[in-house]
This record gives structure tokens, sequence and C-alpha cells, in this order.
């Protein structure tokens, strides 16, 4: 798209500076402010971030720089190595938040404070600095000290007694989220203390839970609760919608699988079309086409009434191929999507008509590789989203280190060798 | 009577005229109330909106001011009803938008510029505006127009296909679920924009497509394909690097834990759990190893439920924990508000409705210890604020507003 093209080189964080001190917890949030344009720095231990441990990896290669979900999370920051135990590195890391505007970190409550760098050592050096800590449960409480892996975070957060089927387990995503929903919202969190500091020149301490973070992705089951006194349940394909109604979310299709739910209130516009085309196909139903779907509420199906749609539904899917049904939908307005794989993203129309991914030099592979593009755009306005491939370990230290810190370049030798950088 | 001052909020003095609507947008912008934006919603009392009609809503009995859907993404809002399809609105919001920082929409890219309401009409009248667009699939391109919500990008974006059991077919990830990924990425974009603003001078259009930002919530899985042709499917609550790894049945009626083992430690303490006598199963020769516990996690996981099957969910999660082993229960939704750390962190606040009483709605994930922020005002009835806005906020005088109430343009 043509004006996705910005007219300036300008971002909308420019002269912002991030201190990113998280592990594979945190990396989101400063990925988000990177890709508004702030400078981020991200820093890891000596011999590389944990989260480089974290697969997939490139070509199935098992090493630090080969990390896909580093590549992933880290793209678009700056790297520098310091062992923030040593006295040298808490030093060094006490001088670079002097002069940053933001801080994030991961770790558990109280480490950075027992290295003499919390927020409130901070604080005193740079009154204007923005903190952010990125926990599971937050900086107190009961669960303040608790373990929390992806599976033990989604858990406690509700999510997986909602997700799965009803005859087998609760299940999580095959793919950790918890702490992606904590880290985004502690980007959110960044600029609302920023906007403060902005009017003030205070700085503050943003202390996120990630637990709450994914408390709040449930939709209207925690009211359902509150008022109504019912517990949802995971129902597989089917989604319950209230004590004695539900309705059908996924569906089998002749080459895989297609999202679509059969509502009314305000998509009976939606359902009206896919019963035309059944119609059209002679597959029409006539128990489906007398339903008033106009005057039903939204989520509104009863139990017995969606029971009763499924068969004709799934027979019409079963005899169309996801590109059909896609297509199809797209002509009619009617909201089915396909369930997506990787591939398809990748080939989307919509995401190719929009420049959406982007194409960064990765040197070290001696190709370019595409990756997931800006969230926002300005349009026009302002840049957004990456332009630098994910840093190399310390691959910044001699830039940042000596010739933007003043560092000599003995004293980052000495520092090397001492296992400090 | 001597009042306290009113605890400082960073958003104080941003008004925001919010056209937004079902939850993607209504989340974002209860974000921006919650730390001290005034958010003007505009609503058609004709036409409600999906959400006002959704479920659960009071005793059961549907109704435009009942649900507690509607009402937990809609605090602190200022609610009024215009028929935007008269042909005096176009000047009314034109008029509101002199008064505004920000207008936020969620419609189908069009909509806007069909009533004379878009980005550049607004940027005519007040050159400073940001205006805030979040629609499925963006602007521009073949399926701009397509019509979508929250479940249905949820498979969209990759999330369906990696949420299952290997041996079935996917799930959807439970509710609209892309719908509160993208609210984090918008707020922290929204707040960006206003940052620009204020030292450029400078409005701003932001287009998110909230497929794009989801993206961003599988991008690892979505480079293994772009990098090793490669499509990771469903692990049911296994883990790569993990064993034992899964959710197991406790006592009680669909009572479950999670534990995760992600180190020979942390094994030698389940052993101990298990067994503390230190023979039995955990202590077989096949277990203790990584390497065994991964090549025989079927039979490990079915043993892991007959140890759980007979503990009380939270009674064993705390004795794990405490060990130094991550578990944890599986909060269902009514646990949730008896969790002592979400009533540590006061997540369910609770607020007085005219019609719903009292009811429980999410604050913030985020604490700010300076200006935390906080929900003060129920979401409001249909149309409850439409006089005092016009006339108060934006400075209509008692004639022209009952002219707009007269003529129809105020529904």
């Amino acid at each position: 798209m043509a004006d996705q093209q910005p007219s300036s080189s300008e971002y909308l964080l420019s002269p912002y500076r991030v201190l990113d001190l998280t592990d594979e917890r945190g990396l989101l949030c400063g990925k988000i402010l990177a890709d508004l344009g702030a400078d981020v720095i991200q820093m890891e231990c000596p011999g590389g971030s944990p989260a480089r441990r974290l697969g997939p990896f490139s070509e199935d290669d098992v090493r630090p720089e080969n990390s896909l979900f580093w590549w992933a999370y880290a793209a678009n920051k700056r790297s520098i190595t310091l062992d923030i135990e040593t006295v040298d590195g808490a030093n060094i890391l006490r001088k670079l938040a002097t002069e940053a505007d933001f801080l994030i970190e991961s770790f558990s409550p109280g480490y950075l404070s027992g290295l003499g760098v919390g927020y409130a050592d901070l604080q005193k050096l740079n009154p204007g600095l923005v903190m952010v800590s990125i926990t599971a449960f937050g900086q107190d409480g009961p669960y303040a000290d608790y373990q929390a892996t992806d599976l033990v975070g989604m858990a406690l957060g509700g999510f997986m007694s909602l997700t799965g089927d009803s005859d087998r387990a609760p299940l999580r995503l095959s793919f950790p989220h918890f702490y992606l929903h904590g880290s985004a919202a502690g980007a959110a969190g960044a600029m609302l203390a920023h906007a403060h500091r902005a009017l003030t020149g205070e700085g503050q301490h943003v202390d996120v839970s990630c637990q709450q973070a994914v408390a709040k992705t449930l939709a209207h089951a925690p009211q359902s609760w509150d008022i109504e006194g019912v517990v949802i349940k995971r129902m597989g394909v089917f989604r319950q919608t209230s004590a004695d109604t539900k309705v059908r979310v996924n569906w089998r299709c002749k080459d895989g699988y297609i999202n679509y739910m059969l509502q009314g209130g305000s998509v009976a516009a939606s359902t009206r079309a896919l019963l035309a085309w059944l119609d059209e196909e002679g597959m029409g139903d006539d128990y489906l086409n007398e339903i008033n779907w106009e005057e039903l509420g939204y989520g509104l199906v009863r139990t017995e009434v969606m029971e009763r749609i499924v068969e004709p539904l799934q027979t019409f899917f079963e005899s169309h191929t996801k590109e059909e049904l896609t297509q199809g939908s797209v002509d009619r307005r009617i909201l089915l999507f396909p369930v997506a794989t990787p591939q398809d993203l990748l080939d989307h129309p919509q995401l190719e008509a929009r420049g959406y991914f982007r194409q960064l030099e990765h040197p070290e592979q001696e190709t370019t590789v595409t990756h997931p593009g800006a969230f926002v755009s300005a349009m026009g306005a302002a840049q957004t989203g990456p332009s630098r491939r994910p840093p190399l370990i310390g691959e910044h230290n001699n830039e940042i280190y000596v010739e933007e810190m003043g560092l000599s370049r003995e004293e980052l030798s000495v520092l090397k060798q001492g296992g400090i950088i | 009577m001597v009042s306290k001052p009113k605890p400082v909020k960073p958003l104080d003095g941003v008004k925001v005229l919010d056209f937004c609507w079902v939850v993607a947008g209504p989340m974002v912008t209860k974000y921006l109330g919650e730390y001290g934006a005034t958010v003007v919603r505009v609503e058609s009392s004709k036409r409600p909106e999906t959400l006002r009609r959704a479920a659960p809503f009071k005793d059961g009995v549907d109704g435009i001011n009942r649900s507690g859907y509607f009402a937990n993404y809609n605090t602190d809002k200022y609610g009024i009803t215009i028929d935007m399809r008269h042909p005096r609105a176009k000047d009314l919001i034109l008029r509101a938008a002199t008064w505004a920082d920000l207008v936020t929409e969620n419609f189908t890219p069009g909509t806007m510029e069909r009533w004379g309401l878009g980005y550049d009409e607004l940027r005519a009248v007040n050159p400073e505006i940001i205006m805030f667009s979040s629609s499925m699939l963006g602007r521009g391109g073949p399926m701009e127009s397509q019509p979508g919500f929250g479940p249905v990008l949820s498979s969209l974006a990759g999330l369906t296909h990696i949420t299952g059991w290997p041996d079935r077919d996917p799930v959807n990830p439970y509710g609209a679920y892309t719908d509160f990924i993208v609210p984090r990425f918008a707020t922290a974009a929204i707040v960006s924009g206003l940052d620009y603003r204020r030292r450029t001078g400078k409005g701003l259009h932001l287009d998110m497509s909230q497929l794009e930002a989801s993206i961003h919530f599988s991008a690892p899985l979505v480079l293994d394909c772009s990098v090793n042709q490669r499509e990771q499917g469903r692990q049911g609550n296994r883990d790569p690097g993990a064993a034992p790894h899964g959710v197991y049945p406790c006592a009680g009626d669909d009572r479950w834990i999670a534990i995760a083992c992600v180190s020979d430690q942390q094994w030698q303490v389940i052993q101990k759990q298990v067994a503390a006598g230190g023979d039995g199963w955990p202590y077989e020769e096949r277990f203790a190893t990584f390497l065994g516990r991964k090549s025989e996690e079927d039979e490990l996981d079915s043993l892991m439920s007959q140890w759980t099957a007979n503990w009380d969910a939270r009674e064993l999660m705390e004795k794990l924990q405490k060990a130094g082993v991550p578990a944890g229960m599986i909060n269902d939704t009514s646990d949730l508000f008896q969790d002592p750390q979400l009533k540590h962190r006061q997540h369910f606040q609770y607020l007085d409705h005219p019609e719903l009483g009292t009811y429980a709605t999410e604050r913030s994930e985020l604490t700010l210890s300076l200006t935390p922020g906080g929900l003060e005002r129920p979401a409001p009835l249909m149309g409850q604020h439409t006089e005092q806005v016009l006339t108060e906020f934006w400075g209509l005088s008692q004639e022209e507003y009952q002219s707009l109430k007269d003529d129809g343009t105020l529904e």
C-alpha cells in the first residue's frame, strides 16, 4: 500500500532510550517499544540471554545465534553483554540507567534490589526513570515467590479451564503466551508512566502481573460467574455462551479447518448470506432458514438448536476446500475464516497487499529472513516496525560502551577478560 | 465539606471521542479512562452495539443496560447516542472533533469516511487530532472490508492451529482471544502517538490491523515456517524441554493441577513428594534421566495422574511450590474470585450500576507506583450523558441541544 511508505525517517518514539534487562519472560515489551522507534538496548549475560536457548532454531541448528524465539522478540534491538552480579557490572548498569528513559526487567521480585540496583536505588540516580517489572504474579502478595512456567501461569490465569475438549484435561496453547500477555501490557504501562513524566518529570515503577493480564483474556466468563453464578466450561469445538446457550466455532472442511459461528443479532446478515449460499447449492435447510436471526441476540442460540444445526452446516463445509470457503465468504461478507497455518499467513493476500512482512538482512546466514512487520502504521506521518535484524551476542558492546558511554578500549578489554562484559 | 484532592492520573486532560464497539476497541478506551482520559462513547440506540445484546444479563433478562459483558469494558466512559445517518450528525461530530485530542474507532475501514468523518475531514477542523483506527485486516488491500471479530480472528492469526491434542481436531483458544491481545499493542501505540504530537505538534492517523498485531503472538512459529519450511502442530500440554509437563486430575469434579518439571532437581522433589521412602515408581531407572522421562512420557503422565487424583488441587499446588516445583491449580472462573493473589492485587473491582446493581469489573494488570489510575464510574446507560456531554463538554447551548434532540440527530 503506497501510503504505508513513510515520508520521513522519524519514528514515534525516536528520542527515547530503553534499557532492556529481560529474558524470555519480557522480551516482547522492549520489542514493542523498539518497533515504535525507541532505541532499545538489550542487555544479555555474558554468553548470551537464556532466551536464546528457546526453539525452534534456524536450520534446526541448536545454538544461541539461531534461536527463532530470540529472532522474533529481539529483532530491532541492539545487544550488549553485562554480568550485573559483579561490582563492576552493577556500576555500569547504574551509569546506563542514569542515561536511560526506560528500564524493563523480568527478574524474580527482589533480585535487582538485592544487587543494589532496584527501583529505589536507580530512582535516586535518575528521578525520571520509568522502570517496568514484568513478573508472573506481581512484585508482592502470596504468590510473589511462586515458580511459574507458561503452563502454570495459563492455569492460574483461568485460561485453561475454558480451553480444550470437555472429556480431557484443560489445555494451553502449544506456544507460550503467559508472559507475552504481561509483556505487551508492560509496553502500554511504560507509555502511560511516560505520559505522566512528560507533564511532571517524575518517573515511576510499573509493576505488571502476567496472571492478571491472562485473567483479562477470558471474555465474559468471569462476568457469567459474577452476575449469573455460572461457571463456563470448556467445550472443545463449541463455545459455551451462557448457562443454556452455546455455539460451534471450529469445523472440518475438505482439506483442513475453518472457523464459523452461526449467530443472530448484529451478525444476522452474515448468517443469512451463508444460508443463501447453502440454498444456491441445493443444500439449504428449512429449519435454519426459518429461525428469526435478526431478532435473536448475539450468543443466544440455545443448546438444542445448536445441536440441530450442526449436521447441515458440516455437510456443506466438508464439500468445500478451505480456499473455496474463505474466498466465497469474502465475496458474500460472511464471518467465516480459515484455521490458518503459518504458511497460510506467509501466503495471505491481505498481508501481502499491505506489505506486512519485512525482509531483514541476516549476513551471517547469507540471506534475508521474512520477519513479522509493524503492528501499527502511522500512515505516512512517521515510521513504525522493525528495520534491524536480531543482534548477535554483545554485538554492540563496542558501539555502546566505547563510542556512546565513553569507556576506553583498554577498560572494555579488562572488563571482557574479567568476564563482566 | 473538605474533599480530598483527586489523585493524579497520567492521562488527565486527554479527551477521547470514542466510536469503538464490541471488545477490541472498548478495552483500549477502558485503559485510557482508567488512567485519566475523558472518554465520550458514541452509540446508537436504534442499532445497539453487539455487546449490549450479549450475555450474561442481570437476572438472565436481556436488556440494553443489563449486559455484564458490556459493563466490564465500558467503565469510566460517558455514553451519548447519535443517529450517525442523520444529516446533522456530521457537523455535530466535527464540532466535537475540535474538543477531542483523540478519535478512536474499530469499524470496517470506510465507515467513518462514509459519514464524512475520515481522518482528512477531522484533520481539517483540528490539525493536531490523533485518529486511531483498528480493524480486522487493516486499511487497503483486497480484504479490508471483510467483517470479522475476535473469535474468528484467533483462527486466522494461526492460534487455533496450535491449540489442541495431536490426535484430535484443533479448538479455539477460549473466547474472542485476539480481542484481548490487540488492546495492549493499541494502548502503547496511542500513548506513543500522543507523545509524538506533544513533541512535534503534528497529528497522526494510526491504523492497526488486528491480524498483524496478533501475529506477534506466534512470531517464532512464523519464522520457523519462513526459515525452516516447517509448521508446528498441536502438542496438547507438552513442552519439548520439560517432563513431566502436563495437567493432572485432582480430587473433586473437574479439578486439575498443572505441573511443569523443568530440571533434575525438580524431578527429585517430585520423587520425594510421591514416595518419601525412596522406593516406588518415581525411582524406576527409566525415569531417572530427562531422556528417559521424555521417551516414557505417556506412562509418566498416567502415573502422575494416579498420584495427583487423591490430592486437593490447592493443597498440592502449595506443597509443590513450597518445595520449588512450578505447579498451579486450574483456576476456573469462580476460583478467580477467590484466588489469594488476584485478591491481593484487587483484580476485581466492584462498581454500582443502576440496573446491574453491584458488579465486578477487571482492573488494570499494571500497578503504577505514582499514578495508579482507577475505575470510578460504571458503564453508562444508553444515552445517559448525551445532554451533559453536548452542553458541558462541547459547549452547545441548551437551544442547540434541544433542536438536535427534536430533529432526531440525538437518539
